[in-house]
């Protein structure tokens, strides 16, 4: 569990002040994923400085598994942050120590044993996916498999927190997504809490189940993500949730489906949630003998099951349809609007 | 062979004078090493932002390199005369010179050193950090390593510098090479002398040279 309460951050050049973290109070749950997202220059990097200390806050308090991290002295703050792991956009490898010599650092630096270093990063060079890259050096390594050995070192010492400074943004997309799904898997098996700060929603949308907005240095909407998807209310949440639904010009659309398509009711699905996995269209064709035919749509995955928007076109016997309609309305969790009713 | 075409040159004078030159350069050369080393981590860590940020001591190391990298090298030996003899006990020899040598060239090389420190990524110390490293891991097994390709060019560096430093040295008194071409060479005519010095002198830098790029290039991984 961590709380974040009051936390600023003030800097100070030339006699102007900037204020790039604005008296934020957050709590995060053990074992979240929590992504904050904002446009560069909202103050996610800071924040996420500010958690462990490489930026001293201003104001406010920090707190980590009951331990007041912003009232630690020097020493206590080094064992502290022994117990938060953190990666990097850009890894930060030491490129004189091979992966093995790198993943082993953070272990050197909390004194563990020799032997036990060896087994410990054995078992992480494994857990990253990167066995018979022991004892390659960072130059030879490609982006996602630095970020990898970026990862291990992270975890070595076992901590309950992991921060990820945009882990992902300097990769490709493909490799973006093998990455995330680690991380996925990491929180799963280890059961570590996961900050992300990101300016991508894809990876929000990804892996995060908790989100916080950031602009100007404050949060200016957090919650669970589908329903941060659902119903964003600041205009950057929109335009964010816009990069992953593109959903802009939907109205002009939904005109061109009701020119287009002459016959039968038009409708639009809106899936929320867990029941996208089921078989909803073949189970109202099969059931009700109706006729349907996806016109539009696009439904995207969060780790709180699917979202998204489908337009059908449905025909067929009145009464059918109508029994289909209140199926779908009373049975399921998806919402379902009729946009244009058979004439 | 070598009596016909350099007949005033004497064998044994030479192998002693090249002896003394390899002394004095690698003896200083260390002593540079090291306290370059120590001069430009002070400098790097007590500037603006540094991790022992500490503007007194900071203009403190800045005015001693400038000072001693201003004073012309054999100006400062002559300037050293007194800290040489109560340090050494004497004025004369390869010994006597070792002083002069690495305070002539120390606050040269925490400067290169200063510069190498600097092009260490940022990033990699930020990290070295988030992990709880101590401010000396973060010197021994961050800052020292990464930027070793980078302290080693800069020895070389030094170093050829620091073969000439010992020629001038040894025009006043303290052997090596440079003592050789000036007294029984220049000094009597016999020129043939000068240009052997001279050969040997550019052989030596070569080798260093090689030797400060061969290690280079195996330390450099990036």
């Amino acid at each position: 569990m961590i709380s974040i309460e009051g936390l600023s951050k003030i800097f100070t050049s030339n006699k102007t002040d900037t204020t790039a973290v604005d008296n934020l109070t957050l709590s995060i749950d053990q074992g979240d994923i929590f992504g904050v997202i904002g446009y560069s220059g909202a103050g996610k990097s800071t924040f996420v400085r500010l958690l462990n200390r490489l930026e001293e806050p201003t104001n406010g308090r920090v707190v980590i598994n009951d331990q007041v991290v912003t009232a630690l002295n020097k020493k206590d703050l080094r064992i502290a942050r022994q117990d938060i792991g953190m990666i990097f956009q850009h890894f930060n490898l030491l490129w004189s120590r091979t992966v093995e010599e790198n993943i082993a650092f953070p272990l050197e630096i909390a004194g563990v044993s020799k032997e036990e270093r060896l087994e410990r990063v054995h078992s992480l060079i494994d857990l990253v996916g990167l066995s018979g890259k022991e004892q390659s050096y960072p130059s030879q390594l490609s982006g996602g498999q630095k970020q990898r050995v970026g990862i291990a070192r992270a975890l070595a010492n076992k901590p309950s927190v992991l921060l990820c400074d945009e882990a992902t943004s300097a990769l490709d997309p493909e490799t973006t997504n093998a990455i995330l799904d680690l991380l996925v898997d990491i929180n799963r098996q280890l059961g570590l809490t996961i900050i992300l700060i990101t300016h991508e929603m894809h990876v929000i949308r990804k892996i995060c189940n908790q989100v916080a907005v950031m602009e100007n240095g404050k949060v200016v909407e957090q919650g669970n993500v589908l329903d941060v998807f659902l119903h964003p209310q600041q205009s950057v949440t929109k335009k964010f949730v816009k990069q992953v639904m593109g959903s802009d010009e939907e109205d002009n659309d939904i005109n061109q489906l009701i020119k287009n398509n002459e016959q039968g009711k038009i409708i639009r699905l809106h899936f929320v949630g867990e029941t996208t996995n089921d078989a909803l269209i073949s189970q109202i064709i099969k059931t009700y003998q109706v006729d349907v035919s996806i016109l539009q749509g696009k439904i995207t995955q969060t780790q709180a099951g699917a979202y998204g928007t489908l337009f059908i076109q449905m025909g067929g016997n009145q009464d059918d349809v109508t029994q289909a309609i209140t199926f779908i309305r009373e049975q399921t969790s998806v919402e379902l609007e009729v946009v244009r009713d058979a004439d | 062979m070598l009596t016909e075409l350099f007949p005033n040159l004497k064998l044994e004078d030479l192998t002693t004078a090249t002896y003394e030159t390899f002394y004095m350069t690698i003896i200083a050369l260390i002593g540079t090493f090291v306290f370059g080393i120590l001069l430009g981590l002070l400098l790097f860590l007590t500037r603006n932002g540094g991790m022992w940020q500490n503007k007194v001591l900071n203009v403190t190391t800045a005015s001693f390199v400038n000072i001693f990298r201003a004073i012309p090298f054999i100006i400062l030996i002559l300037l050293l005369f007194p800290f040489t003899e109560f340090l050494m006990g004497t004025i004369r020899g390869p010994k006597a010179a070792l002083p002069a040598l690495i305070i002539g060239s120390a606050p040269f090389y925490a400067r290169l050193v200063e510069i190498a420190l600097r092009e260490v990524d940022k990033g990699v110390v930020e990290a070295a950090k988030a992990m709880g490293a101590k401010t000396s891991t973060i010197i021994f097994k961050v800052l020292l390593p990464e930027s070793m390709p980078a302290l080693i060019s800069g020895i070389t560096v030094t170093a050829i510098a620091l073969i000439g430093y010992t020629a001038m040295a040894g025009a006043i008194g303290a052997g090596g090479l440079g003592s050789y071409a000036y007294y029984s060479g220049f000094q009597r005519r016999d020129f043939d002398v000068v240009l052997i010095c001279s050969v040997i002198i550019v052989v030596i830098v070569f080798i260093f040279q090689f030797l400060g790029d061969f290690i280079t290039r195996k330390l450099d991984k990036r």
